[in-house]
């Protein structure tokens, strides 16, 4: 069984400050982690492995320090790691990274499975997974809260709906998202660790993927984020004192003020 | 301060950081309610290796040294000092072999030890014999290929939950100290029960129970060492292992000085935090000054051993008697600064300082420690005289 994991690195808050000159995230000062839904997918990813063998390939796209969330993934038990990281990829919207993670894919060529979290902390979109399966043409099952078999080329998985949960069978490969339902992450082992420090992270460019430029970057991504902002703090309540009447009569009197 | 630990040294005490957080914090105050052995705790440090940081690789450990241990036993401390010591306690049970055991006994008896399959103990004191190690009455008597023991062990940590013990008995009670004898007994062996588990003051997750022997066979394989070495045994052991207690008291120590920082920042009082009350200060000040001190004198002494001295008795009866005097003291202040909140237990200070008082006992009595140091101070001046 071949087990792709997609990764991302992420600021490890979930109250990012961001600059209202540029609308991006200010990442100084804020420590990177793995975003915490993929280290389901990571923990997912192995104990599919531990059943039924194989190997675990961790991927993730960022800047060069991206490195060390895939180190810390091979120190829980991936076997290998792949960073893909170019100028070039700057600027990617969803639709350019669902492309790239999927133009890696094809590269690696043999896959069963590709798991990713439901979605990422920073960028709250869940549009990555799907993304890639869709660039992949494979199906795609977002949501796993529980993979119940994988046999005869199928795997079997429970969905978490609004509503409750449904039952799909899809054949392979396929590409799921999971969210934390689905396991408990493990804690690393030092053994782990240690092969983590040592282990050789491949990084890949635009041009290794064959990556056609236009479909890639900024150059790729069509989507504009037109304005960001943290929403004004909530102002404070009114309270009127007096008796239940006066205070009615305050209330009214205010409301009719703002033209209701 | 920084120590400069080793790359290694580094990952492992992130490690036992990160199960800290996750795993022994949250579960410590039930724990100590429940007294329920800690097993899933024990399971998820096992799955980290970490039972085997002491342990040569070639008997399936990680090869390191008593430094690795202490780094460990401290962090895992600092949630709870009664966790910490089911870990710590292994590693008490497990020196004798290392020390004394044929290849043999170490291809038998470590490599599950090292993996966290099998947790081990140590067997000394007794209801007759404390400090006075000497006084001990269990017996080994040699017949054929076995030797029979009698006799009961008390105040044994992980008694009951270990399946590999080491336990000192009189093969020749006419020799005296010189008469007894160490032996590595399993659990599930005919004629060795569990007596009651003891309801302690502090380190309630830890169990601590009797070990009794009757009639109980042993093959002559499992002595350790030569008949008549029991002694030098234990001696040699607590010099491995009382910094492993001094790091169980210092993660005490410096949990306690964490939560009291916290505490004293959030704590208002006349309408400031009370951290901004010199008189705070100056306890936060010294408790914080103490307690790096005894990390000081702990790391230099796992120092010292892990670099092959051999005779490191008094040192190591220094860092055990200072980190353990700091912790009780430190503890004891930490439940001062939370105030009436320090003495209920919905707040943890009360927990560290219970957890403390055993790390001044355990071990040989702080009283024993000051025995050892001073007793070395003296033996060194007469040679100096020669």
């Amino acid at each position: 069984m071949n087990i792709i994991v997609c990764i991302k690195q992420v600021p490890e808050t979930t109250q990012v400050q961001i600059d209202p000159k540029t609308n991006t995230l200010i990442r100084e000062g804020v420590q990177s982690i793995i975003n915490p839904f993929d280290m389901y997918a990571i923990e997912e990813g192995i104990r599919i492995k531990e059943k039924f063998g194989g190997k675990v390939t961790v991927i993730t796209m960022g800047p060069p320090q991206a490195e060390c969330a895939l180190r810390e993934a091979i120190s829980l038990g991936c076997d290998e790691g792949i960073l893909l990281s170019d100028r070039a990829f700057a600027g990617s919207d969803t639709l350019a990274t669902g492309y790239t993670l999927a133009m890696a894919i094809k590269k690696i060529k043999e896959f069963d499975i590709i798991i990713c979290g439901k979605q990422a902390s920073d960028g709250d979109t869940a549009q990555v997974g799907p993304g890639i399966s869709a660039h992949l043409d494979i199906p795609q099952i977002t949501y796993v809260k529980k993979i119940e078999e994988i046999q005869d080329g199928h795997a079997t998985v429970e969905r978490m709906t609004e509503e409750g949960f449904e039952i799909l069978k899809t054949p392979l490969p396929c590409l799921i998202t999971v969210v934390k339902e689905i396991n408990e992450p493990r804690i690393p082992s030092l053994k782990g660790m240690m092969k983590a420090k040592k282990a050789v992270i491949a990084t890949w460019k635009a041009l290794d993927i064959e990556a056609e430029e236009y479909r890639i970057g900024l150059k790729g991504s069509p989507t504009q984020v037109v304005k960001i902002f943290t929403p004004p703090p909530r102002p404070k309540g009114q309270i009127f004192d007096g008796t239940p009447e006066e205070s009615v009569e305050k209330l009214i009197g205010i409301l009719k003020n703002h033209l209701i | 301060m920084d120590y400069l630990l080793t790359e290694n040294q580094k990952m492992i005490k992130d490690l036992c950081r990160q199960i800290t957080e996750e795993k022994i914090t949250p579960v410590a105050a039930e724990l100590d309610k429940s007294e329920e052995f800690p097993w899933e705790v024990m399971k998820v440090i096992a799955k980290s290796d970490l039972f085997g940081l002491y342990i040569e690789e070639k008997y399936g450990g990680m090869g390191g040294g008593v430094l690795d241990l202490c780094l460990a036993t401290e962090e895992f401390s600092k949630g709870c000092g009664g966790i910490s010591v089911c870990y710590a306690a292994s590693a008490l049970g497990t020196y004798p072999i290392i020390l004394y055991g044929t290849d043999e006994q170490k291809q038998k008896y470590l490599p599950d030890i090292a993996k966290g399959k099998k947790l081990a103990a140590f067997g000394l004191t007794e209801p007759a014999a404390g400090s006075d190690a000497s006084a001990i009455q269990t017996t080994a008597k040699k017949e054929g290929d076995h030797y029979v023991l009698n006799g009961t062990k008390h105040f044994i940590t992980n008694g009951g939950e270990a399946e590999i013990y080491t336990v000192i008995a009189m093969t020749d009670k006419t020799k005296g100290a010189r008469g007894a004898s160490a032996f590595i007994v399993e659990k599930g062996t005919p004629g060795f029960t569990f007596g009651k588990k003891e309801d302690k003051m502090g380190i309630r997750a830890s169990a601590t129970r009797e070990l009794i022997f009757t009639d109980c066979k042993i093959p002559k394989e499992n002595l350790l060492g030569k008949e008549g070495l029991g002694f030098i045994v234990t001696m040699k052991t607590f010099d491995m292992s009382r910094p492993g207690v001094a790091a169980q008291a210092l993660g005490i120590a410096q949990g306690a000085l964490d939560a009291a920082v916290k505490y004293a920042k959030e704590r208002v009082q006349f309408g400031k935090p009370i951290s901004s009350f010199q008189g705070i200060q100056f306890m936060l000040a010294d408790m914080a000054t103490e307690v790096e001190a005894a990390r000081a004198l702990v790391y230099a002494t796992a120092r010292e051993i892990d670099s092959g001295n051999k005779d490191s008795g008094r040192d190591s009866a220094m860092a055990k008697l200072f980190a353990s005097d700091v912790a009780m003291k430190v503890t004891t202040d930490a439940v001062q600064i939370f105030g009436g909140y320090g003495y209920m237990k919905e707040y943890p200070a009360e927990k560290y300082m219970r957890d403390a008082k055993i790390t001044q006992i355990y071990e040989g009595t702080n009283q024993i420690q000051r025995n050892i140091i001073a007793l070395a101070l003296i033996k060194e001046a007469s040679k100096n005289k020669k």
